[in-house]
């Protein structure tokens, strides 16, 4: 495999460290979550990536194919975009609660308040 | 009939039973519906134990597809076990939450705790009995998400953040371990554990199982609360409500462990974990450091539940060491800490519940006289205390005992050490509350104000449960050992 043959799992480790770094690195709890998102999707993209075979035909049976791509894989990341959701959802209402309870989203106005983050 | 159901109806009537609290959302239906679904789960899960025990392993492919294109739950002596821990904690902290969470949760949003409640332990259940690698993410996610929502309704608006900063690390954890698996499934195109133990040892010199091994173990880490990935956890324990705290402490992190059980002796094997990779030295090395530093840090503490918190931190790390061990005896004396720490922290928790819900408060300072003013809630917390410190006759002093025989088996003694000085540790966190409660000048005001029955009941349940089992061990350890013995075994 060349180096460009890898071009899904160059996108898939780039997109992954820079998800990884906004949340290590951002103070603003949105950004965080934002961030979180991004190293989610690449792991969506990983998987997809993985369900593809050389020459392989959409898996729908018909005629004349003997090659499919697997299908699995895309069910898996199904599931997986709704947990996803379900977590940035939850992660934005907390958001929400946080800032409603101490007026502000950045991590070190809100340490400064009471010493927790 | 019935009975070949067991397995579906372990994670269904929790299931089914949330939506129905959802539904109804007055308080004391939800309650009701909560307690009666955990006394289910709990039946179902001793039904299963005593099966599994007599006869053997239940395989149970649901929807009738059978194993490697539907999804198979498969019931052995550890998952059987470690649902019996988790549906009699939900059970008897259940019995106590009524009370507890009237006095701390607004009345319009208690129907929605018990939903989470019942959802989170849904995800618990289903983790320990899945045999599927994916359906294990997902519940691991149920279970995930809905204790977010529980901790965040804890009365302190720092529980607010404390939540916030568990979703963040519990979802790269959980991640972590959706990438492992995913890359398990690459090597091996499959997703039930029995085949990828069955094919990995084939492959299991490729750098793809080794990242997939490393990306599982780290995201079960953060999972775990294993030092230094431990951070999430002091702040959600000590600001959750209290029936949560006592919940998820004798809980969540035990049903991590058991993940990393599973995958460290059924799917990868003993030679792979922790031949070939350095995950013993790893677990040693970290297992020790958060014994010693995290009972260190607890003595500090002014707020006792993160005290406590603290002190779970220092469990998991026992519960490391006697993996690390790789050997029988020590599996056994981390499977036998599995139930004895859910049984003490319970009790602990439990107790501070009680004390909170008197006195508004579980702080250090304001524990002066309790002992006169409540003598038998303390009394529950010294016999969990004691527990917690493994003096003899209660079940602390048993697994303590045989992680301590099993390090020397091995010929690690540092590791012997460890444990002795975490203990010590222990004495003095624990012997601060007792002095503050019991000898410290009382507050003017010394009249007897207890919790109520309701309250007191199942605190003292579990506080006989850990002087039981420090005196029955035929039970627990037999229990154990089987257990350990069929991981090191046989595949899962």
């Amino acid at each position: 495999m060349t180096i460009a043959g890898l071009y899904n799992y160059w996108i898939v480790i780039l997109l992954m460290m820079t998800g990884f770094y906004v949340v290590i690195s951002s103070g603003n709890l949105v950004k965080k979550i934002i961030g979180l998102n991004l190293f989610q999707a690449s792991v969506f993209i990983l998987y997809i990536s993985i369900g593809k075979i050389a020459n392989g035909h959409v898996p729908i049976l018909q005629d004349g194919v003997s090659h499919y791509s697997n299908p699995l894989p895309h069910v898996l990341i199904l599931t997986a975009i709704v947990v996803g959701v379900s977590t940035t959802a939850l992660g934005l209402a907390l958001v929400v609660r946080i800032r409603e309870s101490y007026g502000s989203v950045e991590e070190e106005e809100i340490h400064r308040q009471d010493e927790s983050l | 009939m019935i009975n070949g159901q067991l397995p579906a109806l372990q994670v269904v009537v929790p299931l089914i039973a949330a939506a129905l609290c959802l539904v109804l959302s007055r308080p004391g239906a939800a309650w009701l519906i909560t307690f009666a679904a955990s006394v289910v789960s709990m039946l179902v899960s001793l039904l299963m134990l005593e099966e599994v025990l007599q006869s053997g392993v239940i395989d149970y492919a649901f929807g009738g597809w059978a194993a490697p294109f539907g999804i198979a739950y498969r019931v052995d002596i550890v998952n059987a076990y470690v649902l019996m821990i988790v549906s009699t904690i939900s059970t008897v902290v259940s019995v106590f939450a009524r009370v507890s969470v009237a006095s701390e949760i607004e009345t319009h949003n208690q129907g929605f705790f018990y939903t989470a409640w019942l959802l989170c332990l849904t995800g618990l259940l289903g983790i320990a009995i899945t045999g599927d690698a994916f359906n294990l993410f997902v519940f691991l996610e149920i279970s995930s998400l809905s204790s977010y929502v529980l901790i965040a309704m804890g009365s302190d608006r720092r529980a607010l953040t404390a939540a916030y900063q568990y979703l963040i690390m519990g979802t790269i954890g959980a991640t972590f371990i959706l990438i492992g698996v995913g890359l398990l499934y690459a090597l091996t195109g499959t997703l039930n554990m029995l085949d990828l133990a069955a094919r990995l040892p084939e492959v299991a010199d490729s750098r793809t199982a080794r990242t997939g091994f490393a990306f599982l173990t780290v995201g079960l880490g953060l999972k775990i609360a294993l030092f230094p990935l431990h951070l999430w956890l002091p702040n959600a324990y000590a600001y959750a409500p209290s029936a949560v705290s006592a919940f998820l402490a004798a809980t969540a992190t035990k049903v991590a462990v058991y993940v990393l059980l599973r995958f460290v002796f059924s799917v990868f094997g003993v030679e792979f974990a922790l031949g070939a990779m350095p995950l013993a030295l790893g677990l040693a090395v970290l297992g020790s450091i958060a014994v010693l530093s995290a009972s260190t840090v607890a003595i500090f503490q002014q707020n006792l539940k993160r005290m406590l918190a603290y002190s779970s931190v220092a469990q998991v790390g026992y519960l490391a060491l006697g993996v690390s061990l790789a050997t029988p005896a020590g599996l056994t004396a981390t499977l036998l800490h599995l139930f004895n720490h859910a049984l003490m922290k319970g009790a602990l928790f439990v107790a501070l519940g009680c004390i909170a819900w008197r006195i508004g408060s579980s702080r250090l300072e304001d524990f002066a006289g309790l002992g006169y003013r409540m003598p038998w809630t303390m009394g529950v917390f010294v016999v969990g205390g004691l527990s917690l410190i493994g003096i003899p006759l209660t079940a602390g002093f048993i697994s303590k005992w045989y992680l301590v025989l099993a390090a020397l088996d091995k010929g690690w003694w540092p590791v012997t050490v460890v444990i002795i000085a975490g203990s010590l540790l222990a004495v003095i966190y624990i012997w601060r509350v007792v002095e503050s409660a019991y000898l410290a000048d009382p507050p003017a005001q010394t009249a007897k104000a207890e919790a109520p029955a309701s309250m007191l009941i199942p605190a003292w349940l579990l506080a006989i449960a850990n002087l039981y089992f420090g005196s029955h061990t035929d039970l627990s350890v037999g229990i154990a050992a089987r257990a350990a013995a069929g991981l090191f075994g046989a595949a899962p």
